[in-house]
């Protein structure tokens, strides 16, 4: 907070910045001292605190009413006359399957029609994924002696614990709970699902491996090497299968991949490969966020 | 009046909007506040795919017949909600872990404390 | 009024009610369990709209990852009672 002149520009460039400008150390003090309770100046510190959250809950519930007001203008719940079927949904739900060759209207919506809206969507994943690595990896900037002692204290009782019955439950289900999540991802354009749902599937069951298991077990198969290139390979292919259509304009070229029967497992042109990175970045991200607020590593 | 029993999904969307932004607003507990902002995010999503549905109608995916627009409910919302549904697991989670890191600083959950502690840090170093 | 529609005002009313208890409980663990009810109750009302897709997302991300986060944050700052941590 370094003190500025007093001209105009210097004032506006300083507010810009979040600074204050003080004139002077006493004045500011003086200052200070003179307005601190301009309106209702009998009031202590607790009245004004109950009545600033009654003050609060009278506007919220102002802002409620209004907003029910608006819902009884609205058109009738469940009418297929309602303003949001339009001819765009006409063109989705009739033409869908000859020009996305998915069976799930929904799915080829997503991945085909409004395919940037779900690139958006593994950005703001994958964005999420970065700041969390930022503020709680543990490395030479961000070292707490405390919370190191406590956290190789855990991994030495996490060591010692027998947890048979988690250990040979796991054992069990965690190939299913894999399979499962496999199966949601490939079957994505087919039945209800997709890569989201998929992705989250196998993201929990590799954290109950983890709490299994411990994550010396985990790092055998997947470590922050993998984490990165699994996560930028994805996103990266797919911007390539779909920005194309900057370049060539929004008529888009025909799919590479040709579009088969739609019931297939291998129809539906590129929906099922992007339903498969999709699959993969939710995975790792889901994983990535338990194991940087547990162990403060991937 | 009676309209708005009509509409029974939207009032209810309307009504845990405003739980949830009261929740944001006035708690000073900091978790609290975030759970709150979930609340909201998911009356939002409520609301939006009640206004895709219609009745008697069943869900977007084609197994036998025609895929004609008077059999099928509007998949619109549906595909809005899918992508809303993500971003707000990585908004709390970003957010969990930025609480994280104030509490290793201030020691406290509370958000008046951390502004009076913070102000009191600023006065000190002035 | 049928016997579904029923269920959905009830299930819809259920809802209201787990919305105010979390913001009244004043110890942390109870509120996100009631948020992870919560979560749940959401997830089987899309159903009722039909639409699985948002169903099943809502059921493996809101009620699992979203409140396994929550009680992460809990532990990682000591809140938690009966653990090692706290008491």
């Amino acid at each position: 907070m370094a003190k500025l002149p007093k001209g105009g520009l210097s004032r506006f460039v300083a507010w810009v910045n979040g600074e204050e400008v003080v004139d002077d150390l006493k004045h500011g003090h003086h200052k200070e001292k003179k307005t601190k309770a301009k309106y209702l100046p009998h009031l202590t510190m607790e009245q004004r605190l109950l009545g600033y959250r009654i003050l609060g809950v009278l506007i919220c519930s102002i802002f409620v009413l209004i907003l029910l007001a608006t819902v009884s203008k609205l058109p009738t719940f469940g009418s297929p006359n309602n303003p949001a079927s339009n001819e765009v949904v006409e063109r989705y739900i009739e033409s869908g399957i000859e020009e996305t060759g998915a069976i799930n209207l929904v799915a080829g919506m997503i991945l085909d029609y409004r395919a940037f809206d779900t690139f958006g969507e593994s950005n703001v994943l994958f964005l999420a994924v970065i700041s969390v690595v930022m503020l709680l990896k543990r490395d030479r900037n961000n070292f707490d002696e405390d919370d190191e002692k406590i956290l190789n204290e855990d991994i030495d009782l996490d060591d010692e614990d027998d947890n048979i019955i988690l250990k040979r439950f796991t054992m069990i289900i965690f190939p299913l709970i894999t399979l499962y999540g496999v199966y949601v991802i490939l079957n994505g354009h087919l039945s209800p699902g997709g890569g989201f749902s998929g992705g989250a599937i196998i993201g929990a069951g590799l954290i109950l491996f983890d709490t299994a298991f411990g994550q010396s077990a985990v790092r055998k198969f997947f470590n922050f090497k993998r984490f990165t290139y699994i996560s930028v390979g994805c996103l990266l292919t797919y911007c390539a299968c779909k920005s194309y259509s900057f370049f060539t304009g929004a008529n888009h070229l025909e799919n590479i991949i040709p579009k088969g029967i739609p019931g297939n497992i291998l129809s539906g042109g590129l929906i099922l490969p992007l339903n498969i990175c999709v699959g993969l970045i939710v995975a790792c991200t889901m994983y990535g966020f338990y194991a940087l607020f547990t162990r403060g590593e991937i | 009046m009676e309209h708005l029993m009509h509409n029974y999904y939207e009032a209810a969307a309307v009504i845990l909007f405003g739980i949830g932004f009261m929740n944001l607003l006035l708690q000073s507990n900091l978790i609290k506040k975030f759970i709150g902002l979930n609340i909201m995010d998911t009356a939002v999503y409520l609301f939006l795919a009640a206004k895709g549905f219609i009745y008697g109608r069943v869900a977007p995916i084609v197994t036998s017949g025609e895929a004609v627009i008077e059999r099928f409910v509007n998949p619109v919302p549906s595909g809005l909600v899918l992508t809303g549904i993500v971003v707000s697991v990585s908004v709390t989670a970003f957010s969990l872990a930025l609480i994280i890191r104030l509490y290793k600083v201030y020691h406290t959950f509370d958000m008046d404390e951390i502004m009076k502690l913070a102000r009191e840090e600023e006065k000190r170093e002035y | 009024m049928e016997i579904s529609e029923i269920i959905q005002i009830l299930l819809l009313v259920f809802l209201i009610i787990s919305a105010l208890a979390v913001s009244f409980y004043k110890n942390l663990m109870q509120a996100i369990l009631i948020f992870m009810g919560y979560s749940t109750i959401m997830s089987i009302i899309w159903l009722f709209l039909e639409s699985p897709d948002l169903a099943i997302t809502e059921a493996a991300v809101g009620a699992g990852v979203t409140s396994v986060l929550f009680f992460l944050t809990l532990k990682k700052t000591h809140m938690l009672e009966g653990t090692r941590d706290n008491g």
